[in-house]
């Protein structure tokens, strides 16, 4: 049996016709065909789908579409403004060389967005253990981690990765 | 997954109507743990109650000597609650060390202290600050809650509402954490109310319990070094991938000096 959902994705109102089972994340990706954000393991161990609800990071692939009725969600696609401007996560990202294969940043540039408005002047230690639940298998994190610390703590940050 | 009607009710009374009325019916608070058993089809239930629109299951608030946490309150705004951080210093700590954010972002008080898995940190707490468990029904103590692994006192279709805590003089919690799980391998609350004093002891064993050696010798004198000689019996503590039951009964000690250390 299918139910309807309503919900904000990216400022826009969406409504689609669901199962009680589908998953948040299934919801983007396969019915609203929003595939930035990505499925890694779907056992809530690896943050590729953390995405925004009501400005909270959370799990996309931990969370029933029903489940998101009325909230605000903000994806990757959300970010950059209109005219492809980046937003200074995504930007940092780049200037820091913080990925590399990419599967993991979706969720790594949406961790570091909700970092940054919790935890202004957090310093690496913090970062680092804020990344917990979001596994890169590429960068070794220290590109990563110097691009969050560039927006939440600009003086922390020691040297650039690639200058 | 297989699939199941799904329910949002409004109100504390609709969602005991509905888990009474359903024969299969299970709730669901963050879903932290319900969804992924769901996936792994360890249990399909025919109906999801959830628990998320109901207003009376939310907030925190001091009342006299204890703070309330509503069972619905995740672990972030238990974490960073002033009200808990000024009384209870050490179960806002604790809140801020389960999982990582986003689980704590959904991760609901109620969900981990109803599902009561055996690693668990919010049991420690509930032992150690001798928390009350309010339900639909009553109020259960904590040395009455714990039961075995993921078994409680609570009965079918019995909603926790809220978790009562007495403000301590002094508490600390302390981990070891699992360095690819986050949950605890053994974790302690030492707190210490007047000239009583509490030891609860998570992840070591089925459910979490009291260390009660260590408590007596603490009430005499509470420093690490009057708990140095206390030794915990291995016997009846888990054993299993990640380490033995002997090397558990050591990290029992070496948490609880950790831990009276910085009350
Ligand atoms: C990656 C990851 C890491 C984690 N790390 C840790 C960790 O380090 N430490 C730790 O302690 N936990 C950890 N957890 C578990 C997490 O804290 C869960 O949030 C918690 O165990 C369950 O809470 P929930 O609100 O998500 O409950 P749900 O998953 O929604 O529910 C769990 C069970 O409780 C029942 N239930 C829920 N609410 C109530 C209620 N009010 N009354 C009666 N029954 C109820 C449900 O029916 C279900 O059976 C982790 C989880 C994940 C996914
Ligand atoms: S896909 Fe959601 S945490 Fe890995
Ligand atoms: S850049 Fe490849 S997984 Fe992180």
């Amino acid at each position: 049996m299918k139910t309807k959902v309503t919900l904000n994705v990216n400022g826009q109102e969406r409504t689609a016709e669901v199962e009680p089972r589908t998953l948040l994340v299934e919801l983007l990706r396969d019915q609203l065909g929003m595939t930035g954000t990505h499925v890694g393991c779907d056992t809530t161990q690896c943050g590729c789908c953390v995405i925004h609800v009501d400005d909270k990071a959370v799990k996309s692939c931990t969370m029933l579409a029903v489940q998101a009725q009325g909230k605000k969600v903000v994806t990757i696609e959300g970010l950059a403004a209109a005219d492809g401007t980046l937003h200074p996560m995504q930007e940092a990202f780049r200037d820091h060389h913080g990925l590399q294969c990419g599967f993991c940043t979706p969720g790594m540039v949406m961790m570091g967005v909700d970092i940054a408005r919790r935890l202004p002047g957090a310093d690496e230690k913090t970062v680092r253990e804020q990344l917990e639940g979001n596994i890169c298998r590429c960068t070794g994190y220290q590109g990563i981690v110097e691009a969050i610390l560039s927006v939440v703590n600009p003086g922390a940050v020691k040297e650039h990765h690639h200058a | 997954m297989r699939n199941f009607d799904y329910h949002a009710p409004a109100s504390l009374d609709a969602a005991v109507a509905l888990i009474g009325d359903k024969e299969d019916g299970k709730l669901i608070a963050g879903g932290m743990t319900l969804l992924p058993t769901l996936k792994q089809r360890l249990a399909a239930p025919s109906d999801l109650i959830d628990l998320a629109g109901v207003a009376e299951l939310k907030g925190i608030k001091r009342e006299g000597d204890e703070i309330v946490i509503g069972a619905m309150t995740c672990h972030a705004d238990v974490a960073a609650s002033d009200v808990v951080k000024s009384a209870i210093p050490a179960l806002a700590s604790l809140a801020g060390v389960i999982g990582d954010p986003a689980v704590r972002h959904r991760g609901t008080i109620g969900g981990s202290i109803a599902n009561a898995d055996p690693a668990a940190d919010y049991p420690g707490a509930v032992v150690g600050l001798n928390a009350k468990i309010v339900t639909n029904k009553r109020v259960i103590a904590a040395d009455d809650y714990f039961i075995d692994l993921f078994e409680t006192a609570l009965e079918q279709g019995e909603i926790i509402t809220s978790v009562r805590f007495p403000i301590p003089e002094r508490a600390a919690y302390q981990k070891f954490r699992h360095p690819a799980s986050g949950y605890a391998v053994v974790g302690v609350m030492v707190a210490k109310f007047g000239a009583d004093v509490r030891v609860g002891v998570t992840g070591a064993a089925g459910s979490a319990f009291r260390a009660s050696d260590f408590e007596a010798a603490l009430s005499e004198n509470f420093s690490a070094d009057a708990i140095k000689g206390v030794k915990m019996s291995p016997d009846g503590l888990l054993s299993d991938i990640h380490c033995t039951n002997e090397y558990r009964a050591h990290l029992v000690g070496v948490m609880a000096r950790r831990a009276v250390a910085e009350a």
